[in-house]
């Protein structure tokens, strides 16, 4: 701090190492949207039995690039009837917030360069360096879940724009479904908030601290449930599978993107993984003990803690996106008024549940709810 | 640095507010709002409350106006129909009178009797040290537990409300 020029009463350093974490992060969810496709279509392939994309690369390795070439070089349509300005900006809205809800995921612990500590957290920072500790956005949980009500309006905006029946329907689905499951997947990450007692995101991983009985998701009964049921809502919230009524090819050709083609069709696309994979280190972060390992003696070897942090976090990550992708090669879709019903009559009285039971058993045992039970 | 972003984004939220009466298609009426809620929100964070802003994204600009939009899709109104009605536009020009006069008034005050001059219990210091949203937080439980309640039941009788009067049989 006291070496170094300073600019609008910041160290030059923290502006470097911001724009290095902003791009280090963007190229790795990037890479990880593109791979995710290839990925997804082996692993339903295999699952099928059948072997999935082969031929472009070893393994089809080259696969997304091809993908990603040929959408780039399709001729670019908007329908003559359509709202021209609704129709561009929808794509944009609904891939924007996907991107930016990693700004505030703490991704590893604190790495040290140049004898200036760094946490590796986009929206964090050190400012008292000796005792590091880091300084977040205090409401990092509630800007994920605004960021999250935000992309409905892609969705919806497509729909409407496109004016095409099947587009609307797709939008109106969409626009009911997320709304719908919004609210259950917002009063499961309650049950969070109260083990915590913080809404920001450093705190809740460093809660989590100390091996797996600490992670969130198995220090009460209440708390699992609270997990399964925020996973499974965040699905529907996605729009994947079996929620994917949105976009049932059966009955509505492609829902809201029908009338998108070439790199707006990819945006929409890219979209779809994105969330994908925000939810799952929304997921890892809250229940999964964020990037802590899961048995602490064991893996802390010296100089390995930095490699460690964040390895912890992108294996959890992707272990969360295989079994995404799981979920999608087993379970078929939904019917739509069953989706409405799982949703108000099940999950959002469940949460409701979880949110008193947890609420409950941080009051009576406050020193854990397992120590108490078997002592 | 803080006064010229203060200008920025006072003045989005100005123009995305002229837009929404503005607009001839509901749709980007709707949008517009949005932006508005959005500078809002943008303005809650520049005074140190970014819970406000959170709920502000949230409530406002994810569900109520999803709502609106929801609306406007199902009906799937294109434009606005041409006519417009003078009652309309003398009521709306009486109202906007009285609420420039109204802001002139608290503007125009001494300092002393400004409203950004009064001081409550809660300052900057405690703000930063309690944290923004354990402060709301206890307040809201504690002293304004009842109004709290009020609200929530007058909220729910609405909900029951609507459910009556939309559904034929109950």
């Amino acid at each position: 701090m006291e070496n170094g020029m300073i600019f609008l009463g910041l160290p030059v350093a923290y502006y470097i190492a911001m724009i290095a974490k902003v791009l280090v992060v963007f190229v790795c969810v990037l890479l990880t949207v593109a791979y995710a496709t290839w990925a997804e279509r082996k692993l339903i392939g295999h699952m099928q039995v059948r072997i999935g994309p082969k031929r472009v690369g070893p393994f089809g390795l080259l696969q997304p690039i091809a993908d990603g070439l040929k959408l780039f070089f399709k001729e670019e349509i908007v329908p003559a009837q359509a709202s021209t300005f609704a129709f561009l900006l929808a794509p944009l809205i609904a891939l924007i917030p996907a991107f930016i809800a990693f700004a505030v995921i703490p991704f590893g612990g604190t790495i040290e360069v140049g004898g200036y500590k760094l946490p590796l957290q986009i929206a964090g920072y050190i400012a008292d360096q000796p005792s590091g500790k880091v300084i977040d956005l205090n409401v990092g949980v509630l800007y994920i879940l605004a960021l999250a009500s935000l992309g409905v309006y892609g969705i919806v905006l497509a729909g409407w724009s496109s004016n095409s029946k099947y587009s609307l329907l797709g939008g109106l689905r969409a626009s009911a479904q997320i709304v719908s499951y919004e609210l259950a997947a917002g009063l499961a990450i309650v049950s969070v908030f109260l083990m915590s007692g913080s809404l920001s995101l450093q705190q809740i991983v460093a809660d989590q601290a100390g091996g797996v009985a600490n992670w969130y998701f198995i220090r009460q009964p209440f708390a699992f449930v609270a997990f399964i049921v925020y996973f499974i809502c965040s699905l529907a919230e996605i729009n994947r599978t079996p929620f994917d009524l949105p976009e049932a090819e059966t009955e509505l050709v492609s829902g809201f993107g029908t009338e998108y083609s070439s790199m707006k069709y990819a945006m929409f696309f890219m979209a779809e993984y994105a969330n994908m994979i925000t939810v799952c280190a929304v997921t890892v972060t809250l229940f999964l003990g964020g990037w802590h390992e899961p048995i602490p003696q064991v893996v802390s070897i010296g100089g390995w803690e930095f490699y460690l942090s964040w390895a912890n976090f992108v294996i959890k990550v992707y272990f969360l996106i295989f079994v995404c992708m799981w979920i999608r090669a087993t379970y078929p879709r939904y019917r739509y008024d069953q989706l409405m019903a799982l949703g108000w009559k099940f999950f959002l009285p469940l949460t409701l549940l979880c949110v008193v039971g947890t609420g409950a058993v941080v009051y009576f045992f406050p020193n854990g709810f397992w120590g108490a039970l078997f002592s | 640095m803080d006064s010229i972003f203060f200008y920025i984004v006072a003045a989005t939220a100005v123009i995305s507010g002229i837009l929404v009466v503005g607009c001839k298609n509901p749709i980007n009426s709707a949008l517009s709002l949005i932006m508005t809620f959005f500078s809002l929100a943008t303005l809650y964070v520049m005074l140190d409350a970014p819970f406000m802003a959170a709920i502000q994204v949230i409530v406002y600009a994810g569900a109520i106006m999803v709502l609106i939009v929801f609306v406007i899709m199902l009906l799937n109104i294109r434009i606005e129909s041409g006519k417009r009605y003078m009652h309309t536009r003398v009521m709306g020009a009486i109202l906007g009178a009285v609420v420039l006069i109204e802001t002139l008034y608290v503007i125009m005050r001494p300092a002393s009797q400004n409203l950004t001059g009064g001081k409550g219990p809660v300052d900057a210091a405690m703000v930063l040290n309690v944290g923004h949203t354990e402060l709301i937080g206890r307040a809201l439980f504690t002293d304004y537990l009842l109004p709290f309640e009020i609200t929530s039941i007058l909220l729910l009788v609405a909900i029951v409300g609507a459910v009556l009067l939309a559904k034929r049989k109950v």
